[in-house]
């Protein structure tokens, strides 16, 4: 009888968050050439234009050389760009009717960020670590636990970009989100101090620059290899954009989820 | 599952159970107290024209929309819970595929998220029929394939109740032909099927209960062959001044009558008869014989009482 079939029936466990559908996401991502190209070739690419010339290789930055300071500058950019792609993906979702089509299965909303947010961080991942290792072929210079804590550090606070592309991805129903959010990420990153250093650009702006929500992940990854700066300054900086950035996409989530 | 819908019947779950459902969107009354029960193993057409209300009550049976009052429930579950557990599944109308994901992908996750076993993603595209374009992207299907490729979704979780909302929109005869034969070949197990439409052949065709929406209400519910008599017969007009109710309905064959100035329309089966006794008897002349279709009854069911002719 019913009440049987019903029994028969089970929910996925873990609301539908599962290994398969990560799988699957990421394969559907490494398909697409742009994201391939925006969050594993540009930042290396950047690396080599801007951090391999004139004396950066000589000189000194704490343990290390001014290359690898501004390769740990582009892997948190890459680290950014990958995270931020990673979670906007929604908005692209959204409009293809997807997210309508995925509530007519047991996988839960919040399962679904979470899958979002994994995926996220796993490219954000392979980003960091495609820097890293061009890096190390082009001449940066970092002690060794320089290399580990800072690429570590770089990937664990890029994060914050993963809960601002979630935010954007529910905020902006565009079919292109990243085309707006491309430019938006690079803009922060000179405002944060990552493509430039802050003291090149006067003492008013450099004071504003410590509230954008590039600075914070930008020290913090570097710390491992200069030991300088404000730390905790940096990790409030993170912990509030993160906190702002997660609290403006869970608000979207519960209007997206309630609408229909 | 046989055995699960004869049981379901003996012991009188209904499939669906609509009670004195409404939705408004702010001051639009797109579903105005619809009651309807439909017992496991039916194929019901929701007939009904653009903007009758069919979309929207087809969403709330998906748990896709909320009432606004009344209660729906699939299978004696609210309908969340029934999508949740795989007892309902749908093809929607348009949307809700990946350009970016092949066919089988695409399957493939569906699988995935109602936790069903590698082997039932190809039986469900070769049920779909959709096996030559399996690694395919979705983006280069034809609407065709991406719509059968949406049914292949929907008969993953082997439902009890697919929902099909203006499945065939958009395509070609030949595509149409296609997807109706799998389905009716689905059908054929025992599943209960409701399709929401607009083309009164598909409901004629494939529906063994017919039900006609119009602004949010039901307005006919039959079989389709009581759907067929309500069209079946043809009309006589004539001109017969002063002419009286009661004499038109003793005459033999007319089952119903309409008096209009000197006009008087009479509809039957056997017309013919009808003619030759307003011609021989009666003062009648001026004789039309029409004959009314399946498009006649749909118009007279669902138009609009102020453009009502």
């Amino acid at each position: 009888m019913t009440t049987l079939a019903v029994a028969q029936r089970r929910l996925p466990r873990f609301g539908g968050f599962s290994p398969g559908m990560i799988g699957l996401e990421l394969r559907r991502m490494l398909r697409n050439r742009r994201t391939v190209i925006f969050t594993f070739v540009m930042p290396a690419v950047f690396f080599l234009l801007f951090g391999t010339g004139g004396d950066y290789k000589t000189e000194r930055i704490g343990d290390g050389n001014v290359t690898g300071y501004i390769l740990i500058s582009m892997a948190v950019y890459g680290a950014m760009l990958a995270t931020t792609s990673g979670g906007a993906m929604v908005s692209i979702e959204r409009a293809a009717g997807w997210s309508r089509q995925l509530r007519l299965t047991p996988l839960r909303p919040a399962a679904y960020v979470a899958v979002k947010l994994v995926l996220a961080m796993i490219i954000g991942a392979v980003s960091v670590a495609v820097a890293l290792v061009v890096g190390a072929f082009a001449g940066a210079q970092l002690p060794a636990t320089a290399w580990v804590f800072c690429g570590l550090l770089a990937w664990v606070c890029a994060l914050v970009f993963a809960a601002f592309g979630l935010f954007m991805g529910y905020l902006l129903p565009s079919e292109n989100v990243m085309q707006i959010l491309g430019p938006a990420l690079a803009i922060l990153s000179f405002a944060g101090g990552l493509f430039v250093p802050l003291d090149t650009l006067g003492h008013t702006f450099a004071t504003i620059a410590k509230f954008t929500p590039v600075y914070g992940v930008g020290e913090i990854a570097r710390f491992p290899l200069t030991h300088d700066g404000n730390l905790w300054a940096a990790v409030l900086n993170v912990v509030v954009w993160t906190a702002l950035f997660a609290a403006g996409a869970m608000w979207r989530f519960r209007r997206d989820t309630a609408r229909v | 599952m046989t055995l699960t819908d004869t049981a379901a019947t003996a012991t009188g779950v209904a499939a669906v159970d609509l009670d004195g459902v409404v939705k408004r969107f702010g001051a639009v009354t797109a579903v105005d107290g619809i009651s309807l029960r439909i017992r496991p193993g039916e194929v019901v057409a929701l007939l009904g024209p653009n903007g009758a209300g069919k979309t929207t009550t087809v969403d709330m049976l998906l748990g896709l929309s909320q009432p606004s009052s009344g209660r729906v429930q699939v299978y004696g579950q609210r309908p969340h819970d029934a999508v949740a557990l795989g007892l309902v599944s749908a093809v929607m109308q348009t949307g809700g595929l990946l350009k970016d994901y092949t066919v089988e992908e695409t399957v493939r996750l569906t699988a995935v998220l109602f936790g069903k076993p590698a082997t039932a993603v190809g039986e469900a595209i070769e049920r779909a029929g959709l096996t030559d374009v399996a690694k395919r992207l979705v983006g280069k299907c034809s609407g065709g394939q991406q719509q059968r490729l949406r049914f292949a979704m929907a008969l993953l979780p082997d439902p009890e109740l697919l929902i099909l909302d203006e499945p065939t929109t958009g395509m070609d005869v030949a595509g149409r032909h296609e997807f109706w034969s799998a389905i009716r070949d689905d059908a054929r197990r025992g599943r209960t099927v409701i399709f929401a439409t607009h083309y009164l052949e598909e409901a004629d065709a494939y529906a063994d209960r017919v039900v006609f929406v119009r602004r949010g209400r039901i307005v006919a519910d039959g079989t389709s062959a009581e759907v067929k008599a309500l069209a079946a017969g043809r009309t006589v007009r004539a001109t017969w001044p002063g002419a009286t109710e009661a004499e038109l309905t003793a005459i033999a064959g007319v089952e119903r009558t309409e008096i209009r100035g000197d006009s008087v329309w009479l509809h039957g089966n056997d017309t013919d008869s009808i003619a030759r006794y307003l011609l021989t008897e009666t003062g009648a002349r001026d004789l039309e014989i029409t004959s009314r279709n399946l498009e006649d009854a749909f118009l007279a069911l669902t138009a609009d009482e102020e453009t009502a002719s």
